[in-house]
C-alpha cells in the first residue's frame, strides 16, 4: 500500500528534476518497498525454518526430561544401540535402490511415450502420471489392503501361478522389498515426465546426424540422449534423493517400521522415538542424521543450478 | 545428374524404405506393449479401491475374486458420506488447504516479484536461501516444530498443539519456498519492456505488479496455486504430529486413526474414505493437467 501513494511521486521528482539526489531517494524507496514485499517470507523462513532447524541440534544435546545438558550423551547412546545401525543401514538401501529403480522406470517409460504419436502421448502420460497425484498417505492404504495377509489380491493372483503366498509384509526381506516397490510406484511418475520433459528438448537434428553416422539405438542413446540430459538427470536424482531419504509416509503407513524394526528409516523411526516414545531429544538427535546426505545433495543441486543460471 | 540415377534405381530404395517403416511399427507396437504394463502397474492400487469401496463387508470377507464385484454396493459411500466425523475431517482438510494457499500466494507472489524485477542488497542469496529452503524435509523439522509449539502454550497459555488452525503455521513452510521459486522463474522470463514501459506511464510496482505481472504470470501463478493446494491436502506427518483429537483432524490422518480400530480392519470404508480422499487432487489434475506438469517440471527447468 505504501508504495502506492509514494511511488508516482519517485517516478516523476525523477522525471522532472535528473538530481542525484531524487534518483537516489527514488533506489532507496524501491528497495525498502522490495524489502517490505519479501519481509514475510524472511520471517516465515527464518522463524518456522532455520530456527527450528538450529533448535532441534540444541534439543539434540538434552536429557529426557530436557532438564539436563548432556553434551553428546545422546549420540553415544545411539551408537551404542543395534537398532540404530538397522535403521542406518536400512536408509541407505531404502534411498538408494528407490532412487535407482524410480530413475531406470522413468527413463524407460519417457521413451516409450516419447516413441508413440504427439497426439497420443497426452493420454498416456494422463494415465501414468496418476501414482504421483493421489496423496501417498491415500495410496499407501491401497496397497496396505493388497498386500493384506489373508486378503492379499496379489497372492490371489499369484495362486493361479502355483506361487504360494508371499508375507508381504510379514518377513523383514519382503517387508523392504514392498516399502520400496511403492514408493518406486509414487515416485516414477516424477522422474517419467522430468525426463519426457528433457527428450523433447533434445533437438532432432543431433539425432539425425547420428542416424547418418551410421549409428545404432545403444549408441543414439548414449551419445546424444545422456550428455543432452544429464542437467536434468542430476537434479531430478539428487532432489528424488533427498525427498526418499526423509520420506515418512509410505514406511509409517505400509509397517509402521516392523517387522522387528527392519523396514524403520530416519524419520519414521525418529517418530517413534521422539512422539511416540516421547524422548523428544533422542528423536532430534535422529532426525539430525538426515542432515549430511541432505547437504551434500544439496550442494551439488545448488552448483548445478548456478551453473545452469551462468549459460543462460 | 547422379540424383536422376538413385531416383531410377527406386525399387531398392523402397524396399529399404519399407524394412525401416517395418521397424518403425514394430517399435511402436512394443511401445505400446510396455506402456500398457506400466499404465496397468499405475493403475491397479486406485481401481482396487474403487473396487473395494463398492462391495459390502460380507463380499470382503468372504474372500471371493478380490478383482471382481458380486454385488455391488454405495453402502460405504453412504456411511461415511453421513457419518459427522468423516465430514468434519473432510471440512478441516478443505479449511486448511484452502487458508493455506491463500497465505501462500500473498507471502510468495510479492516476495517472488521483489527477487526476480527489484534488485536490491542480498536479493540473489534470498533466492538461493528460498531454493535451499525448499530442499529441507518436513521430517527434519516435525520434532523441533513440536516443541517449539508446546513451549509456545507453555508461556503464554495460548494452546496451538491440537488444534487444526496450528496447520496454518506450519504448511507454508512447505509451500511458500516452492512457490516463490516457481513464481521467481515465471517472473523472470517476462520480458523488461513490459514493466520499463510501465513504470514509464507512471505505474507504481504494486501497480506494476497487479497489472502487468499477475496476469501475464497466470500460468503461473495456476501451477503454484495446484502445487500448494495438493501439498496441503496430502501432507500427513505434520497432522499426526500436531493433532490427536478426532474433531481436529485432517483426512488423511483421520482415515487412517479412526476407521483403523486396534486389529480390525473395516476395509471397504478405508478404501471409500482413501478415494474421496485422493479425489479432490485426482479431479484438479484431470481438468488442469497442463497446468499440473508445468509446476511440476518448473522446479527444476526455471530459475
Amino acid at each position: 500500500m505504501v508504495d502506492v501513494t509514494f511511488q508516482p511521486n519517485g517516478v516523476a521528482a525523477a522525471r522532472t528534476a535528473r538530481k542525484r539526489g531524487g534518483l537516489r531517494n527514488a533506489l532507496r524507496r524501491k528497495s525498502t518497498s522490495a524489502f517490505l514485499m519479501t519481509l514475510p517470507l524472511i520471517v516465515l523462513i527464518a522463524v518456522l525454518v532455520i530456527y527450528p532447524a538450529f533448535y532441534s541440534l540444541h534439543l539434540a544435546t538434552l536429557n529426557k526430561s530436557m532438564s539436563r545438558f548432556v553434551g553428546f550423551g545422546n549420540f553415544e547412546f545411539l551408537f551404542k544401540r543395534e537398532t540404530f545401525w538397522l535403521v542406518v543401514k536400512q536408509s541407505c538401501i531404502f534411498a538408494i535402490s528407490a532412487v535407482l529403480f524410480k530413475a531406470l522406470i522413468g527413463f524407460i517409460v519417457a521413451h516409450f511415450v516419447h516413441n508413440v504419436p504427439a497426439n497420443k502421448q497426452r493420454k498416456w502420460r494422463g494415465m501414468l502420471l496418476v501414482p504421483w497425484v493421489i496423496p501417498p498417505a491415500m495410496s499407501t492404504l491401497a496397497w496396505l489392503w493388497l498386500f493384506d495377509p489373508s486378503y492379499s489380491a496379489f497372492n490371489y493372483t499369484l495362486s493361479f501361478f502355483g506361487i504360494g503366498p508371499i508375507p508381504w509384509t510379514g518377513d523383514a526381506v519382503w517387508a523392504r522389498f514392498s516399502v520400496i516397490l511403492v514408493n518406486v510406484w509414487y515416485g516414477a511418475p516424477f522422474f517419467m515426465i522430468m525426463y519426457l520433459a528433457a527428450l523433447k528438448s533434445v533437438p532432432e537434428q543431433l539425432y539425425e546426424a547420428a542416424a547418418i553416422d551410421g549409428a545404432n539405438w545403444w549408441q543414439r542413446i548414449w551419445y546424444v540422449t545422456l550428455p543432452m540430459m544429464r542437467n536434468i538427470i542430476a537434479i531430478t536424482t539428487l532432489f528424488s534423493l533427498i525427498v526418499t531419504f526423509a520420506n515418512f509416509d509410505i514406511v509409517r503407513i505400509l509397517t509402521a517400521g516392523g517387522p522387528l524394526d527392519h523396514t524403520h528409516i530416519f524419520a519414521t523411526w525418529a517418530f517413534r522415538v521422539g512422539i511416540e516414545g516421547s524422548d523428544i531429544p533422542l528423536g532430534a538427535s535422529v532426525s539430525l542424521f538426515m542432515v549430511p546426505i541432505l547437504a551434500v545433495a544439496a550442494v551439488f543441486i545448488l552448483r548445478d543450478i548456478n551453473k545452469r543460471g551462468n549459460e543462460a | 545428374m547422379s540424383t536422376l540415377a538413385i531416383d531410377k534405381s527406386g525399387p531398392t530404395r523402397n524396399v529399404k524404405y519399407g524394412s525401416m517403416s517395418r521397424d518403425r511399427t514394430w517399435a511402436l507396437r512394443w511401445s505400446y506393449f510396455f506402456l500398457t504394463l506400466f499404465a496397468i502397474f499405475s493403475l491397479v492400487p486406485p481401481l482396487y479401491m474403487l473396487i473395494t469401496s463398492l462391495k459390502g463387508s460380507a463380499e470382503i470377507s468372504a474372500a471371493t475374486n478380490p478383482w471382481w464385484i458380486y454385488h455391488p454396493t454405495l453402502e460405504n459411500y453412504v456411511q461415511l458420506l453421513t457419518s459427522n466425523q468423516f465430514l468434519r475431517f473432510f471440512w478441516n482438510s478443505a479449511w486448511v488447504s484452502i487458508i493455506v494457499v491463500t497465505i501462500t500466494m500473498l507471502i510468495s507472489v510479492p516476495a517472488a516479484f521483489a527477487l526476480a524485477r527489484m534488485k536490491f542488497w542480498g536479493s540473489a542469496t534470498l533466492a538461493t536461501g528460498v531454493f535451499l529452503t525448499y530442499l529441507i524435509p518436513d521430517t527434519l523439522l516435525f520434532i523441533p516444530l513440536f516443541k517449539m509449539f508446546a513451549t509456545i502454550g507453555d508461556w503464554t497459555g495460548i494452546q496451538l498443539i491440537n488444534r487444526w488452525y496450528v496447520l496454518l503455521f506450519i504448511y507454508p513452510t512447505l509451500t511458500v519456498p516452492f512457490c516463490t521459486w516457481i513464481m521467481i522463474g515465471y517472473f523472470a522470463s517476462i520480458p523488461k519492456e513490459l514493466d520499463e514501459a510501465a513504470i514509464i506511464d507512471g505505474a507504481s510496482w504494486f501497480q506494476t505488479l497487479t497489472r502487468i505481472f499477475i496476469p501475464v504470470a497466470l500460468p503461473g501463478l495456476i501451477a503454484a496455486t495446484i502445487f500448494a493446494f495438493t501439498v496441503s491436502w496430502a501432507q500427513f506427518l505434520y497432522p499426526l504430529v500436531f493433532t490427536t483429537s478426532t474433531d481436529q483432524l485432517v483426512l488423511p490422518v483421520g482415515i487412517i486413526t479412526t476407521l483403523i480400530k486396534g486389529d480390525v480392519f473395516n476395509w471397504g470404508q478405508i478404501m471409500t474414505g482413501a478415494l474421496l480422499g485422493a479425489a479432490p487432487p485426482l479431479i484438479i489434475y484431470a481438468f488442469l493437467m497442463d497446468y499440473y506438469i508445468a509446476g511440476l517440471t518448473a522446479g527444476a527447468t526455471k530459475g
